[in-house]
């Protein structure tokens, strides 16, 4: 144990003697939440709607079938009472819900103007954005064809919009979770990476494995230090949102650390199942950057929404951890949902831990070949 | 303490040791000497069980390197050839970072490298990459003799390292040999080979000869001559267009020569004075292990 804590002690020492390392651990952190700040504007295709119509007239029901012909939006669902909203959109496949007022042709005919409102899914606000002006839209368009059969009458429709989970619509909720997913992964298997491939370009590692210490406890003693320092991160990006965007966690902190952490393992069997497979310390930056940043960013859904990829990145986008973290972060921070709302997507990540930890574990040389 | 026998290792296509069969006892001062690529870095890290070899068997201290490794890394040694410490560490935490890897402390064995840390003692504070050359292979020893172990294997640690520090190392591995301590070297330079205890000449992944250097060179059995003259290389040039010369190796500022059947062609000045050489000495000389190593390359590739 004591062999441990002196490998651990002098791991700290690397990293904190190395500005460079201290600039990935903590300048980027604080960098990314303030450059993600802007998110990035996104096309929507199929997105899936639910419809509570407390009318249920010609007018209305002409409106859904509309929409639904568009090529923009899905009906999903037919709410019959409000109650059920809330389990419409935690269920996630829909982006937004259209409510029609009680007697809503009737009084649009008689008073020439109804209520629509339109309720769309603030946690993603970019979605959230082209989902209700394409509605409204449409809406309009309806109502020209309609104002030109009903000559001489001028009606219209005064579209309500509300956003569930994120009131303000501020994008910035958006992003917090995408910049942890992505500072993580960069930390852990990319520091990870590059820690254990320097000690074999050094020469050091020759002598680790010549010395009693075990393959096991050179590979934790490497990964200790940044499991800890992750976890650090974790908080400064949560304390920084918080701080400077006033985004505030509305689920349990104490689930999102551990998920966190989960999460921070994957990322570290990851870089230790990299370092296996590379001899420099060049192609660990390399298999890191270009097998992990760069998927991450994209397929992950953290900029550009999944459901609207071309198929081939639908497919890919499941195999990558990313995408599942991502929706546990964004659940329990933004939408404010418990385990029982992410347990899937937990049991995905454990499921890939164990196999990157099998993997790497198999292909760790106790020998220099 | 070592008993390789016939033990081989191809990497790919390339042969890097090919029947290696040999022995060395308790607190023998071992080297092993050949050019690079030879294949010592690979006999190294077989002994050192971070490499199996594809035959043969090999066992350090009556233990087998292949099953009981985890046993023997805990008595080895190793400095490996190039420098394998942490840049951005001290010398201090360097030295104290490897006594915690094996287990014990800097105070417990400081008797055994006392003498070698005293010269760079004063640079403590220093970070490792900032040493010369020569402290840095003092503290790369340091770290390796920290948890006293019976066997060390040094990995050509002079190179690179000036003529003084060279010198100061092989006093400090002699005095570890008093200690009791084995010591396997390899080293490309020949004037350490004979401050050996016994050598071992690799060539190829064979292994031409072993013995004390003394009675290495003593087998060499024919008179040698050093030529010198103006311009060495046509020296070279025509020395070895003559028939009665057989061979001819560049050493240092003259040339090394033996004749064709050990006899001295007594024309020999006057033939290169004829060619044009000036400043001209020729002189019989004592032939050193270099030449014996370069003559059995020599009889070595004739055979093949």
């Amino acid at each position: 144990m004591k062999r441990f804590f002196g490998f651990v002690k002098k791991e700290f020492m690397h990293i904190f003697r190395d500005v460079r390392t201290l600039i990935i651990l903590f300048g980027i952190p604080a960098a990314q939440i303030l450059i993600f700040g802007y998110a990035v504007r996104t096309d929507i295709k199929n997105a899936g709607i639910a419809v509570l119509d407390q009318s249920k007239d010609e007018i209305s029901t002409g409106l859904v079938s509309r929409l639904e012909s568009s090529e923009f939006f899905i009906l999903k669902e037919n709410l019959v009472s409000g109650d059920h909203i809330d389990r419409a959109f935690k269920k996630g496949d829909i982006k937004a819900v259209l409510i029609f007022e009680n007697g809503f042709g009737k009084r649009l005919l008689s008073e020439g103007s109804a209520r629509i409102e339109i309720i769309a899914d603030g946690s993603e606000p970019n979605v959230a954005n082209l989902v209700t002006s394409y509605t409204r839209a449409i809406i309009n368009d309806y109502m020209t064809d309609l104002n030109k059969v009903e000559a001489g009458s001028f009606i219209a429709v005064e579209p309500e919009v509300k956003m569930y989970y994120n009131p303000n619509l501020e994008s910035q909720y958006m992003f917090v979770p995408g910049v942890m997913t992505i500072i993580l992964v960069l930390i852990c298997a990319l520091m990870t990476s590059v820690a254990i491939t320097r000690e074999k370009e050094f020469g050091t590692m020759e002598v680790l494995l010549v010395s009693p210490l075990k393959p096991l406890q050179i590979i934790l003693g490497k990964v200790t230090p940044y499991f800890i320092l992750s976890l650090i991160d974790v908080i400064v990006v949560l304390f920084l949102s918080w701080l400077v965007f006033d985004i505030p966690i509305k689920g349990s902190l104490v689930l999102l650390m551990l998920e966190s952490m989960l999460y921070i393992m994957l990322g570290l069997s990851l870089g230790i199942m990299i370092s296996t497979l590379s001899k420099t310390m060049q192609q660990a930056i390399f298999i890191s950057l270009l097998g992990l940043m760069l998927p991450t960013i994209i397929l992950s859904g953290f900029i550009f929404p999944v459901e609207y990829m071309p198929w081939i990145y639908r497919v890919l986008s499941p195999v990558i951890p990313p995408r599942w973290f991502i929706i546990i972060v964004k659940d329990i921070m933004i939408k404010g949902t418990g385990f029982t709302f992410v347990w899937k997507e937990t049991l995905i990540l454990i499921f890939m831990t164990l196999v990157f930890i099998i993997i790497s574990t198999m292909t760790f040389k106790k020998r220099l070949e | 303490m070592i008993t390789s026998d016939n033990i081989s290792k191809k990497f790919g296509s390339i042969t890097a040791l090919d029947g290696v069969t040999l022995n060395i006892g308790k607190s023998e001062l071992f080297g092993l000497i050949g050019p690079d690529g030879a294949g010592k870095t690979t006999f190294f890290r077989i002994v050192t069980t971070l490499l199996l070899p594809d035959t043969g068997t090999m066992t350090v201290m009556g233990h087998d390197t292949i099953n009981d490794y985890l046993l023997l890394r805990r008595n080895i040694g190793y400095m490996p050839g190039r420098f394998s410490l942490y840049q951005d560490l001290s010398v201090e935490e360097n030295l104290n970072f490897y006594a915690t890897v094996f287990g014990t402390t800097v105070k417990q064995n400081y008797h055994l490298i006392k003498n070698i840390y005293s010269h760079i003692e004063p640079f403590r504070k220093r970070p490792a990459g900032k040493l010369s050359g020569g402290m840095k292979q003092k503290l790369a020893l340091c770290c390796a003799l920290i948890h006293a172990p019976d066997l060390i294997v040094l990995d050509e640690p002079t190179t690179g390292v000036d003529a003084v520090s060279r010198a100061e190392f092989w006093e400090m591995l002699k005095a570890l040999q008093k200690e009791g301590i084995t010591i396997l070297v390899s080293t490309p330079y020949m004037d350490e080979a004979i401050l050996c205890d016994r050598v071992a000449l690799i060539q190829k992944g064979r292994i031409l000869d072993i013995d004390k250097p003394a009675t290495i060179i003593a087998g060499f059995g024919k008179k040698m001559y050093a030529v010198s003259g103006k311009d060495k290389y046509k020296l070279i040039q025509d020395l070895r267009c003559d028939p009665s010369v057989e061979s001819v190796n560049p050493f240092g500022d003259s040339v090394h020569i033996t004749f064709t059947g050990d006899r001295f062609d007594s024309t020999i000045a006057g033939k290169l004075e004829k060619a044009g050489h000036q400043d001209l000495r020729i002189k019989e000389i004592e032939p050193g292990i270099e030449d014996v190593f370069l003559e059995l390359m020599t009889v070595s590739e004739n055979d093949k």
